[in-house]
This record gives C-alpha cells, sequence and structure tokens, in this order.
C-alpha cells in the first residue's frame, strides 16, 4: 500500500477517534446547563474527570500526525484559520483547568462551572466552523489570511450541527453511566438531540450537495449514488435503533448501546465526508499525496504508528475498564 | 509604530513556551518524587512515604493539568504561527514530535486516570505500576521535544532538497552534538526544581511547627538528593557550555560577554553592562583569566568573540548574558544550601535552625526560575538564527495579520496571567490544608469507612455475610 494512503488512514483515524472521545466529552460541558447545579453537576463532571486527558491526546496526536505526514497542509490550514483555531485552544484552556479546580473551589464554583460548560461548546462551535469552512474550500491566494472566509451561513451551520452531534455522544454516554434521574434526563435529552442531529445531518448534507460541484459530482455522476447509498441508508438505521434504544425499557445488560449507536451514526457521517473530500486535504487546492512528506520520514514514523497505536487503543480501554459501571456519587482516588 | 507579525508572533511564542515550561519542569521531578515514595512505602510500609505521595499527588495533579493545557496551545503555533518553518523542517520535526505523543503523551494520559482516581479500584501493585508508567512518560516527552530543539540548535544529519529539509540520518539527528548534553540538563534542571519546590514546603511546615514528621522526613530526602544532584547539574552545565562553544560560539561570547574577535586571558565577569551599541561591556567586574580556565580548560586559551560575526548576526546579548548568571547564580546558591543541610544534619539542628528553613521555602521557585534563566539563554542566544545558521526566524513567519496576532497575544497574557494567579491560589490552599491524616490513610487501606468503590465492596461483603448466617442460622434451627 502507498505509505502517503496509509498515513491518510492514520490521520482519519485520528481525527475519528478525537471527535468521537472528546466528543462526549465535550458534550457533557454542551449538557452541563440542563442538569441541577451541585449534585447532578458534580455527577456529570465525574464521568469525565479520569478520561479528559487522554481524550483530548487525539487532538495532539492528529495535529502531529498532520505535522509530521503532510507538513505543507498542516502549515496552510492552520495558518489559514488562524483565530478559530486560537479561539478553540482559549475555549479548550478554559474548560480544561475547570477540571481540577472546580473539585477543589468553595466559593468560586460557578465560574468554573461556566468556564467547562462555554468552554466546551465554544470548543465544539470552532471545530464545526473549521469543518464547514474546510468543506467549502478556502481561497487559495494570501488574502485569504486576511479576509474572514471561515464565517459564512454554511460554517455556522456545520459548528451547531456538530455542537449538538457531540451533546448527543454525551447524552448516550450519561445513559451508561447513570442511574436515576440523571438517566432518563439523559435518554430525554438524547431523543430531542437525536432529532436535531438528524436533520442537520440532512441539511448539510443537501446543502453540500447543492453548493459543491464537486462534491455532487462525485455522489451523483454515475452509479455512484448507488455504491454509496449505503451510507446514508445505514445513518438512518443507526439512528432508528439509537431511537428504540433510548425509549426501551432500562435493562442493565443494554446500557452501552446507545452510545454505540450513536458512534455508528458518526462514523457513517464521517465517512460520508471523507468519500466527498477524497482525495484533498485542502478541497480543490492540495491533495495528500501532494503535501506528503519524503518517504525517509514515513518510514521513520512507520513502526511507530504500527506498534503503538495499537497499544494505545489497548490501554485506553484497560483504562475504561478500570473505571467501569456507574459513576458514583462521592469523591475517589487521590 | 508598525505593527510587525515576526515580532508579534516571537513574542507570542516565546511568551506561550515560558508559560508552559514552568509546569514541565515541576510535574517531570514530582512524578518521579511520587512513585520513589509509593515504591518506598510498598517495600518499607513506613506510613509516611505514603503520606508523602498521597500529599503531593493533589499539586502534581493541578500542576499536570496546567502543563496539558499549555501544551496543545504549543503543538499548533508551530503551524499557526510559523507555517513556512512547519513546511520546510515538518519532515524531521514531525515525526520527533509524533513519537513524542505516541510514546508520551497516551502514556502519561492513559494512566493518570489510574494514578489519581484509581487509589481504589486497582491493587496497590497496579498502581505503583501506573504511577511509574506516568513517571516514564514525562521522561520520555522530555526526550523527544529536546531532540526536536537541539536538532534546531545543532543540526545534523540532514540534506536540503528544493529549500526543503529531508533526513539523511535519524540517529545523527536524534543523538545530535548538543542532544545529550542538554537532555540530561533538563531532566536533572526538573528532579532540582520539585526537590527544592518540596523541600521549601516542607521548611514552611517546620517554620509554622505543623505537620512535623511529615515535613522532617520530606525535608531530609530532599536534602540528600539535592547533595547529589545539584554538584552533578553544575558538572553537566560546564560540559553543555564547552559544547556550546564548538557548536555556537556566538552564543558563547554573548553569555560571557566576550566582544573581541578572538580573545584569550578571558576573565570571569561577575557583573558588566553588555552594551551592544559601543559593542563594549560598561561596569565590568571579572577575575581575570578565570573565563579562559572554565571555557577551554587552560589558562590563557583563546575564545571567539562577539565581533567575530556581522552585527544581524548577534543575539540579544544583555539578557543572555544575565539570564546565564541568574540560572548560574542559583545554581551555586542550591549547592551551598544543600552543602549547609548537611552540615546542619551533622550538628542534628537540620530541623531546628530557623534562618536556614526561611532560606529553604525562599527557594520555592528557584528551580523554575533557574529553568527558564536557562531556556532563555538557550533560544535568545541562538537568535536571530531558527534553525543555527540555516534558517533565519524573520524568514519562516505566516503571513498573518498584525492586528490578529496582537489580539490573540493579548488573549493569552490576560488568561495566562489569571490562571497563573489561579494556580498559586489553590497551591496555597492545598499546602495550606496539609497532608492527609495518618488516621485517614489507614482508613482508606484497610478498606473500611474508605469512600469509593472500596466502600460498595465491604457492603457487598456484609451482605452476603449476613445472608449466610441466615442460611446457617436456618440449618442450626432445622
Ligand atoms: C523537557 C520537558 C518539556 C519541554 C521542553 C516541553 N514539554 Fe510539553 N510537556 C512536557 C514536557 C515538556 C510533559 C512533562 O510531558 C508535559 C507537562 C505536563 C504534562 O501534562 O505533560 C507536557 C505537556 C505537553 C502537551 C500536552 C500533552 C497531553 O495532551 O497530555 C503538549 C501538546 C506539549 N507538551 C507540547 C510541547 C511543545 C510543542 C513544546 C515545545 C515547543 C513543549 N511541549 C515543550
Ligand atoms: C520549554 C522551554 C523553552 C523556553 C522557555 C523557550 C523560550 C523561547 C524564547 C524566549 C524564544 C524567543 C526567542 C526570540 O525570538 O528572541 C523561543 C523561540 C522559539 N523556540 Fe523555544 N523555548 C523552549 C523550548 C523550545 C522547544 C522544546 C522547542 C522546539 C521543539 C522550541 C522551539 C522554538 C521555536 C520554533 C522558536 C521560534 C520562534 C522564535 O524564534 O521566536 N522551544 N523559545
Ligand atoms: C550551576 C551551574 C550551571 C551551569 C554551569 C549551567 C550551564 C548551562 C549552559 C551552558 C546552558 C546553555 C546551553 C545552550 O545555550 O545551549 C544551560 C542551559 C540550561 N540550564 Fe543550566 N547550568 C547550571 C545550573 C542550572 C540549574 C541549577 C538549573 C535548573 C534547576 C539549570 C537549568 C537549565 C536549563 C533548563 C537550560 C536550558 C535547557 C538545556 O540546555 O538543557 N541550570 N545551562
Amino acid at each position: 500500500m502507498d505509505l502517503a494512503f496509509f498515513y491518510f488512514l492514520v490521520l482519519g483515524f485520528a481525527i475519528f477517534m478525537y471527535v468521537l472521545l472528546d466528543g462526549f466529552d465535550l458534550g457533557i460541558g454542551i449538557l452541563y446547563p440542563w442538569f441541577n447545579q451541585g449534585d447532578e453537576r458534580d455527577h456529570l463532571m465525574r464521568s469525565i474527570s479520569h478520561v479528559w486527558d487522554g481524550n483530548e491526546t487525539w487532538l495532539v496526536f492528529g495535529g502531529v500526525i498532520l505535522f509530521a505526514a503532510f507538513p505543507e497542509a498542516y502549515g496552510d490550514i492552520l495558518s489559514i484559520f488562524y483565530l478559530p483555531i486560537m479561539l478553540m485552544l482559549f475555549a479548550l484552556i478554559f474548560r480544561g483547568v475547570a477540571f481540577e479546580y472546580r473539585f477543589k473551589s468553595d466559593t468560586s464554583r460557578p465560574y468554573w462551572d461556566l468556564a467547562f460548560s462555554s468552554g466546551s461548546a465554544i470548543a465544539a462551535f470552532c471545530q464545526g466552523l473549521l469543518l464547514g469552512s474546510l468543506v467549502q474550500g478556502v481561497p487559495s491566494d494570501t488574502s485569504s489570511l486576511s479576509s474572514l472566509h471561515w464565517l459564512t451561513p454554511f460554517s455556522i451551520l456545520t459548528g451547531f450541527s456538530v455542537m449538538a452531534g457531540y451533546a448527543l455522544l454525551a447524552a448516550c454516554y450519561l445513559f451508561m453511566k447513570s442511574r436515576g434521574r440523571i438517566q432518563q434526563h439523559a435518554a430525554r435529552l438524547g431523543k430531542r438531540l437525536l432529532i436535531i442531529t438528524v436533520l442537520a445531518m440532512i441539511a448539510v448534507s443537501l446543502w453540500t450537495v447543492i453548493n459543491e460541484v464537486e462534491i455532487r459530482d462525485r455522489w451523483f455522476s454515475d452509479y455512484n449514488f448507488l455504491l454509496l447509498s449505503p451510507l446514508p441508508l445505514l445513518s438512518l438505521v443507526a439512528a432508528f435503533f439509537l431511537w428504540k434504544e433510548l425509549s426501551a425499557h432500562q435493562d442493565h445488560s443494554r446500557e452501552s448501546r446507545p452510545f454505540w449507536c450513536a458512534s455508528a451514526l458518526f462514523l457513517l457521517g464521517f465517512a460520508g465526508l471523507v468519500v466527498g473530500l477524497f482525495p484533498y486535504l485542502i478541497p480543490r487546492q492540495l491533495t495528500f499525496m501532494d503535501a506528503a512528506s519524503p518517504d525517509s520520514s514515513l518510514l521513520f514514523l512507520l513502526p511507530g504508528v504500527c506498534i503503538f497505536v495499537p497499544l494505545i487503543c489497548a490501554y485506553t480501554i484497560w483504562g475504561y475498564r478500570v473505571f467501569a459501571g456507574k459513576v458514583e456519587d462521592y469523591q475517589e482516588g487521590y | 509604530m508598525d505593527l510587525d507579525v515576526a515580532i508579534l508572533s516571537r513574542i507570542q511564542f516565546a511568551f506561550t513556551v515560558s508559560f508552559h515550561i514552568i509546569f514541565p519542569s515541576i510535574t517531570i521531578g514530582l512524578a518521579t518524587l511520587i512513585a520513589i515514595w509509593e515504591g518506598l512505602w510498598l517495600k518499607t510500609h513506613n506510613p509516611y512515604y505514603l503520606q508523602l505521595a498521597k500529599f503531593w499527588i493533589k499539586p502534581f495533579a493541578i500542576t499536570f493539568g496546567m502543563g496539558v493545557v499549555s501544551g496543545i496551545v504549543l503543538s499548533y503555533e508551530f503551524g499557526t504561527n510559523f507555517s513556512k518553518f512547519s513546511e520546510m523542517t515538518g519532515a524531521i520535526l514531525g515525526p520527533l514530535m509524533a513519537y513524542e505523543v505516541l510514546t508520551a503523551f497516551f502514556m502519561e494520559a492513559g494512566f493518570l486516570g489510574v494514578m489519581l482516581f484509581g487509589w481504589q479500584r486497582v491493587g496497590r501493585k497496579l498502581h505503583f505500576f501506573s504511577t511509574l508508567i506516568v513517571m516514564l512518560g514525562t521522561w520520555f516527552s522530555a526526550f523527544w521535544i529536546i531532540a526536536a530543539n537541539s536538532w534546531m540548535q545543532t543540526p545534523a544529519g540532514y540534506k536540503i532538497v528544493d529549500g526543503r529539509f529531508e533526513v539523511e540520518s535519524w540517529m545523527a539527528i536524534i543523538f545530535n552534538p548538543s542532544m545529550p548534553y542538554r537532555l540530561t540538563h533538563m531532566v536533572v534542571a526538573s528532579f532540582i526544581t520539585a526537590i527544592f519546590v518540596v523541600a521549601g514546603i516542607c521548611a514552611y511546615y517546620l517554620l509554622k511547627k505543623q505537620n512535623l514528621p511529615f515535613a522532617k522526613k520530606g525535608l531530609s530526602m530532599c536534602m540528600w538528593f539535592a547533595l547529589v544532584l545539584t554538584p552533578i547539574q553544575a558538572w553537566i552545565g560546564d560540559m553543555h557550555g564547552l559544547n556550546v562553544q564548538e557548536h555556537q560560539p556566538t552564543k558563547l561570547a554573548a553569555m560571557e560577554g566576550i566582544w573581541h574577535e578572538k580573545e584569550a586571558n578571558v576573565p570571569l565577569l561577575l557583573f558588566a553592562m553588555p552594551n551592544m551599541e559601543t559593542e563594549s561591556n560598561d561596569y565590568q567586574v571579572g577575575i581575570p583569566n578565570l573565563g579562559s580556565l572554565i571555557l577551554t580548560h587552560s589558562w590563557d586559551g583563546e575564545v571567539q568573540g562577539l565581533k567575530a560575526v556581522p552585527p544581524e548576526d548577534r543575539p540579544n546579548v544583555p539578557l543572555v548574558f544575565w539570564s546565564f548568571r541568574i540560572m548560574v547564580g542559583i545554581g551555586f546558591g542550591m549547592i551551598a544550601i544543600a552543602v549547609l543541610a548537611l552540615l546542619l544534619r551533622r550538628k542534628d539542628r537540620l530541623f531546628e535552625n530557623k534562618p536556614f528553613l526561611a532560606l529553604v521555602s525562599l527557594f520555592t521557585p528557584a528551580g523554575v526560575i533557574a529553568v527558564l534563566a536557562g531556556w532563555y539563554v538557550v533560544e535568545i542566544g541562538r537568535q536571530p538564527w531558527i534553525v543555527y545558521n540555516l534558517i533565519r526566524t524573520s524568514e519562516i513567519v505566516s503571513p498573518l495579520l498584525a492586528e490578529r496576532v496582537l489580539f490573540t497575544l493579548i488573549v493569552f497574557v490576560v488568561i495566562y496571567t489569571l490562571l497563573l494567579g489561579v494556580y498559586l491560589y489553590f497551591m496555597r490552599k492545598l499546602i495550606k490544608k496539609g497532608p492527609p491524616s495518618m488516621a485517614a490513610l489507614e482508613q482508606q487501606l484497610i478498606g473500611m469507612k474508605a469512600p469509593g468503590y472500596a466502600l460498595a465492596w465491604v457492603k457487598l461483603l456484609q451482605e452476603s455475610d449476613t445472608q449466610n448466617k441466615q442460611i446457617r442460622n436456618k440449618e442450626g434451627e432445622q
């Protein structure tokens, strides 16, 4: 297999893992305002305080894979989207420190609540904004650096869609990790968010298909649509099962199913996106083949990726299993 | 005044990386100390070791959190602010940083959860293992990032194809000429930083007559460590200096304030105001020939001065000169403290001598200051080059709008100042609260009245116990 293509897959894997893991983690912050101050929010925070760091590391991994394997794309994308990226980083700082300080604070707790929820929401929104403006493509001259090309109705729509999607993941995660009122509330919120997410996915897809000629051709020329139709159809199936599981009578052995359905929904959406953009890293400008590092670098990194990525997945799973089961309502550890 | 993107980006990078390094330099050392305490506790069952580990894990957690959030910014800043630099050097620096993520960051993050929250969920051995892995993670992280930075200082093992760097030999790149010195100097610097943080807080407790056995144990251990490590650090620093002289003579000239193109009989300057306009030092006070002795290990060895290169190739001399003196000054101050501690220990006055304890608690932040000063020597001293003698810093900044960089710089300054204040506030709070009481620790260990998982488990046992009893009673009745 072509080395550059392999790294394209690794990059895709890193982004997907990030979206999935930090998705539910940021989503908890987005759902925060819908839960009561005090106990319930403590519970939400506890459900992720041992994993947020690992989840966010996938963001760093995505960044450095881009840097190592596709340096040109790394330099271009990051400088073109200077402001939204910086805004996302600021937001991530606020929500990240909230984990440590919130539980140690007395009087300042409301501020940490605010830092956590607004930080999570803004970071998610910025990620959606980046996604949307990348799909639309960026102007090819350096004047792009001075315009606000990333702020369009479409990218704002994708910004809110990503927020809704993350909140959906979080609701499913909570459904798995909590009991009683929080669990029921999560199921209710989850169903609403599912409707919003599905509508948003449809809206974004239609909008792209209407506006972006290349993506439309990719989907509708020749028999492509027949080949690709499983993606939207399976998404609908996943959404249907997700709905069913969230409405199902609560039963211990099935509580993790909504989360897996939501993951499937995300995976299918992500695949649809890649189908539309392939082989570009920056639409219409830079393909992954052109941006790739020389083989000497790609080969050097190859054993690292092949050995450590499976290992990382293994101990990440181990970590989740150590903390498996419901979140208990008392301070553990330290 | 016209705003210059290059200057703003550089200030922003310098500011954010300076903020970041405060936390790693504490966490690398503290993770190691916590692992040592936990290991000793497992071996000796002396509860004071557990108390030390359990107390310091909290400051560790908040320091680590600050390190993570400020680090994520950095890994993106190469692309946002120095896009051309990333494109030119990505093939070399990218894989090094990717290995850092693969071998260090994921490991730290993956096992940190267990280290912090897993006391009641995994056995003691497994917990200790997690602590060890976190410690190793911080070391590996230092290894890779220092390799990357050292390659920029003393590039080796590369070839340039179409204006981009490509790899000739990975071994030569990773173990470039300055890397072994910089890595050991930095890792030992982190140990020392953490040692003085712990010692400073213990000295504070002793002064306040609080938590005495705990504080005595901590201070005594730290002073032994310091006695070994601080002289080693000075020795590594000396070798590091010789290496700088060989590969970056201009930087060395700036560190020592040497102007003449060639200078023999170099004095060791104790005080001077290097003046870049007149190309000489004002108010110079020095010890004759000692400079030559230190730098060349011979009485009248010759050293290259700043005038050997044109002015545009020189770094900001006063900054480098003074940063270097601050670091070395603190270094010798630390050696003095460690030796003093030994003398006091002999007279059995280590825990009573008030001026000494006050001095030690004054030195709590000294390590961090020395680390920052050391990095300023390294980084400002290599300017105007970003990759030494190959790329100039001014050539590689992203073509951004100056206002936007100014805006983000201001936001960074505001946020980081605020966060530093919050960090210090919570550190103070943790220190005021003091270590967990022995009683609390013991309860947790036995699993009775312990919070968390253990409690649920004990309850479960009790339930099945009573059930068993009931069954037995019934059997008895029959
Ligand atoms: C010698 C030590 C050292 C130095 C010079 C640096 N770092 Fe660092 N960094 C660490 C030692 C460290 C660490 C000990 O591994 C940290 C500190 C606390 C922590 O969480 O991990 C860390 C955290 C950390 C993280 C978060 C990791 C995570 O998600 O868990 C990132 C992305 C970076 N760093 C990136 C950088 C970059 C791009 C640097 C240079 C410009 C840099 N660091 C300098
Ligand atoms: C962690 C401790 C570090 C500190 C305190 C530090 C400090 C600084 C300072 C003060 C500058 C600005 C110099 C100037 O513009 O005059 C700078 C520049 C720079 N440093 Fe570091 N540095 C550190 C580590 C690193 C590491 C590990 C790397 C790379 C792997 C690195 C890469 C850079 C780059 C790319 C610049 C370019 C921007 C510039 O020259 O201004 N630094 N650093
Ligand atoms: C006591 C005598 C010491 C000497 C002679 C010494 C020497 C040096 C030299 C020559 C450099 C510059 C390397 C370069 O420019 O490339 C340096 C850098 C540095 N020093 Fe020191 N040093 C001493 C003590 C300390 C102490 C006590 C600390 C911290 C606790 C420290 C922390 C650092 C750091 C973090 C750097 C930058 C990173 C590195 O090069 O590893 N130094 N030191």
